[in-house]
């Protein structure tokens, strides 16, 4: 600590060698916490990935083999297959909708903060809590849905039962929890355009839509790359709303890669196939990974501005 | 539909209704139907709460309870520790809130305001593992939770979840508008850098904290990856999301009206939170994008 030393504003070698010991201390228990609990297991994840290791045995080192028992395993791909197929549906219908929730609720309308509160709230329920909402919702016999459409005579698909209906029902329950975030970026990124500009397109002669399709919707771009990158993240990494309304099943239809993960290394029971589970778990961060290179790649300027 | 409607117009005569702008009535109704869109799974929930058992399984639909009940509350907190999860919910996620919020507000302040080799390199390296999700760590992180000791009790969930770098950046950008010239006057009046941190940096970052604060408290209230990998087996350590998937949804396969009372319960305390403190949860959502 620079106890002693008085400051002397033109000398910077000497204080920044009293405030690296005091960065030291500073960082300290972040780098101590981060160090033990995620660099250390990030390290030993690629280690296990090369075991054979059942429950809590002795491991036994079997080199790539459970790669390639990862790649030729078909549930594995069906997994990847559901995963896409959740992010794609998830993530630029949410932003559009998102979008337009923003739009709407940015234009001069009575009670527009308690709207954008409600739309906002199934954002701080769980993953948990909105998953078995949704299962009662979507019940297949007794379910808000099915009944509602009984009243209006069309038969009710089996949400359950069927993995297709099952993906699409574990769609829209995350779309409900997740447009408020989506709404809330873009109100963000909204405030931040000139009436000006939309003032003089408009003087200009351009029509509503036009106004939108080349000024709001162009200058909201950083606003939709975040957005892009944290809800495929979000997506990618979805596991609790699926834990608690479907399982993953029926049978592997809405198993996502995350919940393979869990599935294949754990389950209510404890450890099951660890190293196998682990492997998995090296897919599933260099995919992260790559989406995060690809995040610094094209927003350096972000951070270094903040 | 109109974006962006003058909030004056001069020299018109009616100001409110040109205020108001294109296809009032239109968006109006609109933005109602949304919200009554969004809002009508929580009533679901809470009106399946408070219903007898036999609303549920009648045929067509019944938007309110033909008399209300307690049962769906009290039978499972008779059957199941629920109480205890309660508990063991609040302990963890003050624990770590505790923990995380004061591990994160010293190193963002270093990042913000310590000049320091390799600082650049460090901060990158933090970033790198914002993202890294549980599962693919997790099978290392359990077998490190038994080889220190933790398995078996609270800490096993209160340490890995404090390992995050989230509010880091977050408490960088804010420290990085304090004015330098506060730090330096107290620094030439002799002051450490822990006494500058504490008693001068901190009392004007009273947002920051409670930001941070109400964040952490909110996904590790909620947080169940890791709790479900490290708590199998022993239901007094369960939490309530745990105790949820674990015991009530295998106990209650078709009596929803337990299952949604519990889910009140266990979504209770962050709605009351946010209700009270929406102004802080928007801002740290807006900008750091966590969840």
């Amino acid at each position: 600590m620079p106890q002693g030393t008085s400051y002397k504003p033109r000398r910077q070698g000497a204080y920044t060698h009293g405030q690296t010991a005091a960065a030291s201390l500073f960082l300290l228990p972040n780098l101590v916490l981060v160090g033990l609990f995620l660099l250390v297991p990030l390290v030993l994840a690629f280690v296990i990935s090369t075991q054979k290791l059942g429950s809590l045995g002795s491991p036994q080192y079997i080199g790539i083999d459970n790669f390639i028992t990862l790649f030729r395993d078909t549930i594995f791909w069906e997994t990847v297959w559901n995963t896409a197929v959740f992010t794609i549906f998830t993530v630029p219908v949410g932003m559009v909708i998102g979008l337009g929730v923003a739009l709407l609720l940015n234009s001069v309308l009575p009670g527009r903060t308690l709207y954008r509160s409600i739309i906002f709230l199934p954002l701080v329920i769980s993953g948990v809590a909105t998953g078995v909402l949704g299962s009662w919702m979507f019940d297949q016999y007794n379910g808000f849905f099915n009944k509602f459409l009984h009243a209006i005579g069309i038969t009710g698909p089996a949400w359950q039962s069927d993995g297709k209906w099952a993906m699409i029902s574990l769609i829209l329950v995350t779309l409900w929890q997740r447009v408020g975030f989506d709404m809330l970026i873009y109100l963000a990124g909204l405030q931040g355009i000139s009436p000006d500009l939309l003032e003089a397109a408009k003087i200009d002669g351009s029509s509503a839509w036009q106004r939108l399709r080349h000024v709001t919707v162009p200058l909201l771009g950083p606003s939709t790359f975040f957005l892009l990158i944290m809800n495929i993240i979000y997506s990618f990494q979805v596991f609790d709303t699926v834990w608690a309304l479907t399982r993953g099943g029926p049978d592997f239809s809405t198993t996502t890669v995350v919940t393979y993960a869990y599935r294949e290394a754990f389950d209510d029971h404890g450890p099951q196939q660890l190293g196998y589970g682990a492997a998995v778990g090296v897919f599933i961060y260099l995919i992260t990974l790559a989406i995060t290179v690809i995040q610094w790649r094209f927003s350096r300027t972000r951070d270094e501005a903040g | 539909m109109a974006i962006f409607t003058p909030a004056y117009t001069p020299g018109v005569r009616n100001v409110r209704r040109r205020a108001r702008g294109r296809f009032f009535g239109l968006r109006l109704s609109l933005a109602i139907v949304i919200t009554l869109v969004m809002v009508f799974p929580l009533y679901w929930m809470i009106m399946t709460a408070v219903s007898p058992r036999v609303d549920l399984y009648q045929s067509g639909l019944h938007l309110w309870p033909s008399h209300w009940t307690w049962d769906n509350f009290t039978l499972p907190i008779k059957q199941f520790p629920v109480w205890q999860w309660f508990r063991n919910s609040a302990v963890i996620t003050i624990a770590v809130t505790v923990i995380t919020v004061i591990a994160n507000l010293l190193a963002g302040y270093a990042f913000a305001k310590l000049r320091f080799r390799g600082r650049n390199a460090l901060f990158l390296l933090l970033l790198s593992t914002m993202m890294i999700p549980v599962q693919a760590i997790m099978v290392p992180q359990f077998r490190l939770s038994i080889d220190l000791g933790l398995f078996g009790n609270l800490w096993a969930v209160i340490l890995p979840e404090s390992a995050t770098v989230f509010g880091i950046f977050l408490a960088r950008q804010f420290f990085l508008a304090v004015p330098d010239e506060l730090i330096e006057a107290a620094r030439s009046d002799g002051a450490g850098q822990l006494r500058i941190f504490v008693s001068i940096v901190l009392p004007l970052c009273k947002p920051l904290i409670a930001v941070l604060t109400l964040l952490t408290m909110l996904s590790e209230w909620n947080a169940f990856a890791w709790p479900l990998v490290v708590l199998f087996g022993n239901d007094q350590l369960f939490t309530l999301p745990i105790g949820m998937v674990t015991d009530l949804q295998g106990q209650y396969t078709s009596n929803y009206g337990a299952l949604m009372a519990m889910n009140l319960l266990m979504i209770a305390p962050m709605v009351i939170l946010f209700v009270a403190f929406q102004r802080f949860f928007v801002q740290g959502l807006a900008r750091s994008g966590l969840k």
